[in-house]
């Protein structure tokens, strides 16, 4: 495999204008519970959604991924089937409503950017036969696409799981920037580790989803006030 | 290793980001400017105005999600489906310039809703002087300042102020209160903006407000003739 590609960093960059910047995956409820009040407790956080969502994420984007290379650019129907079933799949690990719907949105408008950067009819299969697919398999479907492989696809997905809500801690609670960045450094090994594990990996889908992630999506899907968008 | 430049073979999709002014869709005007200026006023003004001649939308782009939006809907200028708030992530510039992913899905909302749309006013939340929108998102942008927030505001300039392409300076009633000086604010806005127009209004007295609604329409027919000719 020829590891990476720069065009796999503009993927993973948080900069990369898809929508990523208006939410917080749940890190604003998370604010407003006093479960994440300083430094500290936003690793505790951001280790325990690692664990749990961001597994189950960075498999789904190494499966994806999988999927759609070993199709090949042509055979988009056996591609289309087998990403629906992974679809599936991943609404079933997450109980809540606005967690799955949260997921498809962004899934759906980072689609949207990739195709404007990629052009490959994988992509065009998941414009057509998704309304808007989870963010992870997108993730999956665009790192094949950038010839990237399902470890670095992983990785991908591992990494923007963590930096997402670090940034929206420090916008929502005044953190120090460089202690919140050197909080996610910490977790950069886990990342790594996760991305070989779901690379690695040709089993089913984890069962590791963390009901404390699916209550604070529900509430702050039915708040009123809302800085963020999830 | 192999490496393609350009479209084609690399898989790197060729086209641009689709400009707003492409083949029959409503035109896009941003309304910009800092907090209080009398922002919302003026799309609540415009679309009581223009609702009789133009089908209209409205997007707004709040700090707290739907505080505008519910004010336009409270004010009935418009009906409720025709307003869509959006939410911006503590980063209100970012969703109109940086990263316009959650406007342009707003946009897209509108337009599949309503077929017939020839207008979409997109208010940004209260930011600051370099708050500006991009020109992937809008076809024009209106910045608006007031009396009240200091008349040395066109002197120091920033681009919401020299590269709008209306400038609205709101609140004039107020000038003698506050001791503003009004043909020194147009003085000097004429030397940052060149041919660029400003205009001086009271949104809440209906002074000026003719001139910006001529603006308007006259910008819509010729968006709307640029498009329609592609």
């Amino acid at each position: 495999m020829g590891g990476w590609r720069a065009l796999g960093l503009l993927l993973a960059d948080g900069r990369l204008p898809a929508g990523g910047h208006a939410h917080s995956n749940a890190m604003e409820q998370a604010v407003d519970e006093e479960i994440v009040v300083d430094i500290a407790t936003l690793e505790d956080f951001l280790r325990g959604r690692l664990a749990t969502s961001g597994r189950v994420d960075a498999h789904a984007a190494a499966m994806a991924c999988r999927i759609a290379g070993d199709s090949g650019p042509s055979d988009t129907n056996a591609v289309a089937d087998a990403l629906e079933l992974l679809d599936a799949e991943l609404d079933a690990r997450m109980a809540s409503a606005a967690a799955r719907s949260v997921s498809r949105r962004q899934g759906g408008q980072y689609l949207r950017t990739v195709r404007e950067i990629l052009s490959d009819p994988r992509l065009e299969v998941l414009t057509n036969r998704f309304q808007a697919p989870h963010l992870a398999i997108t993730l999956g479907v665009a790192a094949t696409c950038a010839r990237l492989d399902a470890t670095e696809a992983a990785r991908i997905a591992a990494y923007s799981c963590v930096v997402g809500p670090s940034t929206a801690a420090v916008r929502l609670l005044g953190l120090d920037p460089s202690a919140a960045v050197v909080c996610v450094a910490h977790l950069m090994d886990g990342c790594d580790d996760l991305a070989e594990e779901a690379g690695g990996a040709h089993s089913n889908l984890p069962l590791a989803s963390a009901p404390v992630l699916d209550w604070l999506a529900e509430a702050h899907h039915t708040r009123k006030e809302r800085l963020f968008a999830s | 290793m192999h490496r393609d430049h350009g479209g084609g073979g690399s898989g790197l999709a060729t086209g641009a980001l689709s400009s707003p002014a492409s083949g029959g869709r409503p035109a896009r005007i941003g309304i910009g400017g800092p907090v209080g200026s009398g922002k919302t006023a003026l799309v609540a003004e415009l679309c009581r105005t223009l609702a009789d001649e133009l089908e209209l939308g409205v997007v707004t782009n709040d700090i707290y999600t739907s505080e505008d939006a519910e004010f336009l809907r409270r004010a009935a200028v418009l009906d409720s489906e025709r307003i869509l708030a959006v939410e911006t992530g503590c980063c209100p510039h970012t969703a109109i310039r940086d990263d316009i992913t959650a406007n342009l899905d707003a946009v897209g909302e509108l337009e599949t809703r309503f077929a017939h749309l020839e207008l979409i006013l997109v208010e940004s939340g209260g930011d600051n002087l370099t708050a500006t929108f991009s020109y992937g998102l809008v076809d024009r942008q209106v910045f608006v300042i007031d009396v009240a927030g200091g008349d040395k505001v066109p002197r120091k300039g920033g681009p919401g102020v020299t590269r709008s392409d209306l400038l609205v300076v709101n609140k004039v009633d107020l000038a003698p209160l506050v001791g503003a000086d009004l043909s020194m604010m147009a003085k000097d806005a004429a030397e940052r903006r060149g041919d660029r127009p400003t205009m001086f209004t009271s949104v809440r007295h209906g002074i000026g407000m003719d001139a910006v609604r001529r603006w308007v329409l006259d910008e819509v027919t010729s968006i709307r003739a640029v498009a329609a000719a592609h």
